[in-house]
């Protein structure tokens, strides 16, 4: 790799001189986005975050909130869960094994590379304990290790549910503990094959009976062949006690976080579409789960829109895609998901907590920050609002990208940022 | 006297063995990418489509080399003009088009068709003349 270094910079100077899509500043969000005609110049758009220390800066939160670090120098925070007692598990890892198949790879891997953290994965839970409720968390230790990329957490039948990039795990837990007792036991292994997009989202239902994981495409569009796509870009469903699964959703590219909204049994997701159709093309999205639903990857996006790069096409397939319900704009990736809840202060009670670890693949950035969903009779509604942002600022300089995002009963957001390695906590001030 | 100096010039105008391994190879490799680009056409099969962006920047390598070796025998001609200047056009034309088409191959999947295939059968084209031009050029002389 090093030796590439010269080729790699010139060709990523190049790159960017030569990139001509701008894009429109503000996007289209919400249920029914206006999508431009696709567009592709000879050479992609791409925009690297550039890393920046915190020192002794901190997110921007919404008036009447506090926002403080409860952990830092971790090894790559990517998804939280909050345990009954207050505990929180913070699941560390990065995963994939793609082979570099073009020279693009090549290349764009080591510019985008330069947007990320250079901290090797954790590959384990650490848990973070705050017991006398002053809101330092005292207690940082490592409850269980030597995972495979774990990202996807749950609780549910008094047991810790992990989805690793190749694996559903659960461990058993008592309340209080502070590490995990042997390895876990596995429910199912999950398609980890090349792993083009590793993260294994993961949500239980409210009766514990299934988990349902979210399985990413191995390809932004098809690159890697169809023979890799078995049983990808798909939402299992798995029966936690016998290991039976069977795809719930299908063509949902990179269904990157799960949650269930409470009061009812429906799946919701966050889901990065495909890449490389132009700046505000393809929104990635939030929707509701529809059993047996068909989202359109590859062959088609937002409903009937033919996406002309998969050949051979599949009519059939396209007339079937399903329309997701609310778009929250192009390139954002949204990474993390929670249903927020009265603890969370009035203007935030009704509505979802989006995680956005921004873009790449766009001349004018956007996400980088956590947004929130209002949502009315259980749908969203309305124009989304920013709630932490911060993270990049308009010279480029990033200090932080926010993956994970959880409500914590106790009236916090638990945002984790894999730039920064911390955790994040936003209280409501009393 | 005035015969020894042309024969040292065609001499220098010729290219010698390196070149020579760097121009030729440039046809098998341009060539090699323009049928991996028909397969994948024919067949949707991707692994084509890898094959061919690999050849490309083999043959971009053997090319961008090939280039700077006869950049350097045209400056080194008195008469800068004729099968010389038209051999180092040409090579030059075959790089950038080359270039052009390696970031046409870079899409994904499908969306390098069909201007994959066409800038492929180009770029051969321009590969193959500029060989002939650049193995042919003499610039006089007794050899």
């Amino acid at each position: 790799m090093k030796r590439l270094t010269p080729i790699a910079l010139a060709t990523a100077a190049l790159l960017l001189s030569a990139c001509g899509e701008k894009g429109a500043s503000t996007q289209e969000r919400g249920a029914d986005p206006n999508l431009p005609a696709p567009e592709r110049g000879l050479l992609p758009s791409m925009k690297i975050a550039e890393p920046e220390a915190w020192g002794s800066l901190t997110p921007t939160v919404p008036q009447g909130f506090t926002v403080t670090a409860i952990a830092t120098d971790l090894k790559v925070p990517r998804q939280t869960l909050v345990l009954p007692n207050g505990d929180i598990l913070v699941a560390e890892g990065k995963g994939g094994s793609a082979a570099k198949l073009k020279p693009k790879d090549v290349i764009a891997g080591y510019i985008k590379a330069k947007g990320n953290t250079k901290v090797k994965g954790g590959n384990r839970l650490t848990l973070l304990r705050d017991a006398d409720g002053d809101g330092k968390y005292e207690l940082n230790t490592v409850f269980a290790d030597k995972l495979n990329a774990p990202y996807g957490l749950a609780f549910a039948n008094n047991k810790i549910y992990v989805a690793n990039q190749d694996e559903l795990v659960s461990f058993d837990y008592q309340p209080g503990q502070t590490k995990a007792v042997g390895a876990p036991s596995s429910i199912a292994k999950l398609p980890s094959e090349i792993n083009h997009h590793w993260t294994k989202s993961l949500a239980v239902s409210t009766d514990g009976r299934f988990a349902y994981v979210g399985i990413g495409s191995n390809s932004n569009i098809t690159e890697r062949g169809m023979e890799a796509e078995r049983d990808r870009a798909m939402v299992w469903q798995i029966d936690v006690n016998t290991g039976a699964y069977k795809p719930y959703v299908t063509g949902i590219r990179n269904p990157t976080a799960l949650a269930i909204q409470p009061g009812s049994d429906k799946v919701w997701a966050v889901v990065n579409e495909r890449d490389e159709l132009g700046p505000d093309l393809v929104p990635d999205y939030l929707t509701s789960l529809k059993e047996g639903a068909f989202y359109g990857w590859p062959y088609s996006y937002w409903g009937q829109n033919v996406d002309p790069r998969v050949q051979p096409g599949d009519p059939k397939k396209v007339a079937a895609a399903v329309k997701p319900d609310y778009a929250l704009g192009s390139h954002v990736a949204a990474l993390g998901l929670a249903f927020s809840s009265a603890v969370m202060g009035e203007a935030f009670v009704n509505g979802v907590f989006v995680g956005e670890h921004g873009s790449w693949n766009r001349d004018q950035p956007v996400g980088y920050k956590v947004i929130f969903v209002p949502f009315a009779d259980g749908r969203p509604s309305g124009q989304p609002v920013d709630f932490v942002t911060g993270f990049r600022d308009a010279d480029g300089k990033t200090r932080g990208r926010p993956v994970g995002v959880t409500v914590d009963p106790r009236g916090a957001l638990i945002v984790a940022d894999d730039l920064s390695n911390t955790v994040w906590r936003v209280v409501k001030s009393r | 006297m005035s015969t020894s100096m042309t024969a040292g010039a065609a001499y220098r105008s010729t290219p010698g063995p390196v070149h020579t391994i760097l121009l030729a190879g440039t046809v098998p490799l341009y060539l090699g990418a323009l049928l991996s680009d028909i397969a994948y056409h024919n067949s949707h099969q991707i692994q084509w489509s890898n094959f061919a962006s690999w050849l490309l920047a083999g043959a971009e390598v053997f090319c961008g080399f090939a280039l700077l070796f006869a950049l350097v025998n045209l400056l080194r001609l008195k008469h800068k003009g004729g099968r010389p200047l038209l051999y180092v056009v040409l090579l030059l034309l075959t790089f950038v088009l080359g270039l052009v088409n390696c970031f046409e191959h870079a899409k994904d999947a499908w969306a390098i068709m069909p201007a994959a295939l066409v800038w492929s059968v180009i770029v051969t084209v321009l590969a193959i003349a500029a060989t002939w031009v650049g193995l042919t050029t003499r610039t006089g002389g007794a050899q």
